[in-house]
């Protein structure tokens, strides 16, 4: 017996933009020098990047006025002065050739009426430099790499494969578990190096953004292997996800000229309170805060059949042409999934979970770090699952599409770099795949239980009520009580009805459920932890930035079962003095 | 399917039941199953399988992932027709008079598990039509220094058909690839009329070679099924009919591709827009000097 075993010199763990970016760099640089093995638990083409709205930011017209310094500034301003400005730095350098090589590549950019590519405002930025494809940006970003990808031999797709851990053992990289969904069997990949580009854990949250595939299992599995996750406290809570479902109406909305309406119909945003310069398009932390206030103060309005509450984004006064050329997208989604014409009526939104600032340590060249900040050989962490980090305690809106495409680059470029150069390491031990064995067929073994979706259903209750927009040191020790229930009742009691081997997807739900709830024991632990506001984390007990303690990343580190322990990683601050925001 | 504006807003049956015809590949047995759920207004199709996997039979096999009709998983025959489950309002397909909904795999797919059908021959025909911007100068196009030069008007012309999801609806729909496994089929063949009709591509010559074949455009009976199921609005059976025009004037030496060349800066229309003071440096910074260093990405770099 014992697991059977695939090579490849570099496997890319995630088929997202970030992951399918590294994947047609090391194609485009390296050919069939490189023997390439992408595993993603979807088919490739349908990882949540596919969601991204509005633009992705990028300096494409110094000669009208922006530049390096501008987006580089706006981005850290953006982050509370969390971001690694070196990173920063590198990010909005390399990110004009991204544009230009999608465009090349086949993207569908927007033009201008002299023939080049069309840019908008965005929130936080002090220049129009959203690149946009109407606001279809992560849908055409997506079908342009998976596409210039298929240009390219020598490379395995493995869709629908479910990596349950990967193997660090003397800070070297030596190979991940993956299930096959086709066959319910466990392989073992070994490569020279790997790429983790897993996105984030907004379906921590009930009401998302995200994707139901949106599972951080990547954080997770880092966690378990003993690697630090970065500033896993800054979850973002998108100022308009559609109520009902949470479905995101991009920024491109306001940055069109969308204005947001409490239930006096006022324009909140241009109160003293809340933004008065920048109105709607302040940051996001910014704008979620002020919607949040305002329900708290009972400006918003209550949905009668959900009782949920809402303020209203209203797109009327835009014209039912400049929304179709602008935005189809959000015209398609209010139609079908409340029927609401944006052309006609204004929309309901609330703050809803949308991007993790947090994720796997890196340094600023997206290599994966320890504790003491030696790189794990072998091993990269791009896109959201990362932690560089270029958005600090908040990220501006098309910094997250930039960021795919710039660390997906990097570490396509290091990756190569590194398995051309090196031997395959040896194998992990052999008692490591029988436990990973043991641990995926024992979830079978169970022949009662809790499903895990009430758990998973019951935590993403817990993370609203406890862990939102505004935090509360006796609610969140409500809610980490709550967590380790869950916890507990998961590993002692969780129960999978379906004992079959194809296409599984019972296993895989309670797996998923598993690296939920181990995301959610670092985000809460780490929010109790942080004895500030900054960002997107604010606590009212703590309402105000403190630079003398808390100007540092936090790292968060599994220890034992249950619990998290903490080291702190210096910010650099190579250019901008921190201040206070105002927007 | 066409966009319908109340859909959302009408109220669905209290009670559907929701017949699904299942596979189970382990033991080869297909059965009807039936499953009774509560609806509510703005309920998809999709929020019911869902609550019957999380609620009912854990067994349940469905595809799905962004629950918004983009990633275009969760394709399937909806009262005999093929469309995606996410995008599908219970109350545009049950009513009180007849509550039931039959779910089916797509077809012209070969099933794997209950909803869960095999996408490598659809993704395979994709392929076959090389869909990517082919240039000639590929030096230029690996180090682009300028924008390709296209027209708003150029851009809406291939807009469209970018927004195909890869669902494989309009392929379900097919008559002929029902009847011929061997066909491109609509997606691939309106693929290959979203590159040729770019500006910026210059490889329709081989494109040209692929589609012009006997499992080609010529094949398409025109019954636009699958523009009539399309969930993106694509018009695949309107892309191919454009597709076969230009395939006879190309034959006969009339077509024109028009072409895109890389556009310098715009002319300098003003200042460099200056940070705003609050952006104050710390000691021994630099600007001009952090904004000109360039980024040297490489495994010796500390």
């Amino acid at each position: 017996m014992g697991v059977e075993v695939i090579t490849h010199d570099v496997v890319i763990m995630g088929s997202g933009i970030a992951g399918l970016r590294a994947a047609v760099e090391i194609k485009r640089k390296y050919g069939d020098k490189i023997d390439l093995g992408i595993i993603s638990k979807v088919q490739l083409m349908r990882s949540h990047s596919v969601a991204a709205e509005g633009g992705t930011g990028a300096v494409l017209y110094p000669e009208e006025g922006d530049s390096f310094a501008l987006h580089a500034w706006d981005t850290i301003k953006g982050s509370d002065f969390l971001a690694d400005q070196d990173a920063v730095w590198n990010f909005v350098k390399l990110m004009p050739e991204e544009i230009l090589l999608l465009d090349h590549w086949g993207m569908p950019w927007s033009r201008r009426e002299d023939g080049r590519i069309r840019q908008r405002p965005f929130g936080g930025h002090s220049f129009p430099r959203a690149t946009m494809s109407a606001d279809k940006v992560g849908h055409n970003e997506m079908r342009t790499l998976y596409n210039k990808l298929l240009q390219y031999d020598k490379w395995e797709r493995y869709d629908e494969w479910f990596i349950t851990n990967y193997v660090v053992e003397n800070g070297i990289y030596k190979g991940l578990y993956a299930i096959n969904m086709k066959d319910g069997k466990l392989y073992l990949f070994r490569s020279k190096a790997a790429i983790i580009a897993t996105g984030g854990v907004g379906r921590l949250y009930a009401f998302t953004t995200y994707s139901h595939t949106a599972t951080g299992d990547g954080m997770a599995m880092s966690f378990r292997a003993g690697i630090p996750i970065k500033d896993p406290e800054f979850v973002q809570f998108h100022p308009t996800g559609l109520v009902p479902n949470g479905i995101l109406i991009t920024e491109g909305a306001r940055g069109e000229g969308g204005i947001l309406l409490n239930n006096k119909r006022e324009r909140f945003m241009a109160r003293n309170d809340c933004a008065p310069h920048a109105k709607e398009l302040a940051s996001r932390d910014v704008v979620s805060r002020c919607i949040v206030k305002e329900y708290l103060e009972g400006r918003a309005f209550i949905d009668e059949e959900t009782k949920m509450p809402y303020i209203l984004l209203d797109l009327t006064h835009l014209g039912e042409e400049r929304i179709n050329e602008r935005l189809p997208s959000i015209r398609e989604i209010s139609i079908r999934y409340d029927g609401i014409d944006p052309a006609e009526e204004p929309i309901p939104v609330f703050p809803a979970a949308h991007y993790h600032m947090g994720g796997i340590h890196t340094d600023i060249f997206y290599k994966v770090l320890d504790e003491n900040g030696n790189w794990i050989k072998g091993l990269f962490a791009a896109g959201e699952a990362s932690a560089a980090s270029v958005h600090g305690a908040n990220r501006l809106g098309s910094n997250s599409t930039a960021e795919c495409l710039v660390s997906g680059k990097i570490t396509g470029i290091l990756a190569a770099e590194y398995a051309v150069s090196s031997e395959l390491p040896e194998a992990p031990e052999p008692k490591r795949s029988k436990e990973e064995e043991d641990f995926v067929y024992g979830l079978l073994k169970r022949e009662s239980g809790e499903p895990s979706y009430s758990i998973k259903h019951s935590l993403e209750e817990t993370m609203m009520q406890h862990f939102y927009v505004y935090r509360d040191p006796n609610s969140m020790a409500e809610g980490l009580k709550k967590i380790l229930e869950l916890r507990n009742k998961f590993f002692t009691n969780a129960y999978v009805e379906d004992k079959g081997s194809i296409y599984n997807t019972d296993m895989i739900a309670a797996m998923e459920t598993m690296n939920l709830l181990d995301n959610a024991l670092i985000v809460a632990k780490s929010a109790m932890n942080r004895e500030e506001s900054r960002g997107a984390h604010a606590r009212v007990d703590h309402p105000k930035r403190d630079d003398a303690n808390w100007l540092k990343h936090t790292l968060a580190i599994r220890n034992g079962e249950n619990d998290v322990r903490f080291s702190y990683w210096p910010v650099t601050i190579n250019t901008w003095k921190p201040v206070e925001r105002h927007y | 399917m066409a966009l319908d504006f109340e859909a959302a807003t009408r109220i669905p049956p209290k009670m559907v039941k929701i017949r699904i015809r299942r596979y189970n590949p382990e033991t080869k047995k297909m059965w009807w199953q039936e499953y009774e759920v509560h609806a509510h207004k703005g309920m998809t199709v999709l929020d019911a399988l869902l609550y019957i996997k999380e609620n009912i039979d854990h067994t349940l096999g469905v595809r799905y992932s962004c629950r918004m009709g983009l990633c275009g998983s969760c394709g399937m025959n909806i009262n005999g027709t093929p469309m995606l489950a996410c995008q599908t309002q219970i109350a545009q397909v049950a009513s009180g008079g007849n509550p039931v909904i039959t779910l089916e795999p797509l077809p012209s797919f070969p099933v794997v598990k209950d909803l869960i059908t095999e996408f490598t021959s659809f993704f395979n025909k994709h392929k076959s039509v090389k869909p990517y911007l082919i240039r000639k100068d590929t030096e230029e196009q690996e180090t682009p220094k300028g924008h390709l030069k296209m027209k708003p008007q150029e851009f809406i012309e291939i807009f469209q058909f970018s927004n195909c999801i890869f669902c494989g609806l309009c392929y379900a729909a097919c008559p002929v690839t029902a009847a011929d496994p061997e066909y491109l089929g609509p997606q691939a063949l309106m693929y290959t009329f979203r590159y040729i009709n770019d500006v910026r591509d210059e490889g329709h010559e081989e494109r040209f070679a692929v589609v012009d074949s006997e499992n080609g455009c010529h094949r398409c009976h025109f019954a636009a099924t699958c523009s009539a199921v399309c969930p993106k609005a694509v018009d695949p059976a309107g892309a191919i009919q454009a597709l076969r025009s230009k395939l006879f004037k190309y034959r006969l030496g009339f077509y024109r591709k028009k072409g895109s060349k890389p556009l310098p800066p715009p002319p300098e229309k003003g200042e460099r827009k200056p940070l705003p003071p609050e952006a104050m440096l710390v000691p021994g910074a630099n600007l001009e000097q952090l904004e000109k260093e360039k980024v040297v990405i490489s495994l010796n770099n500390k």
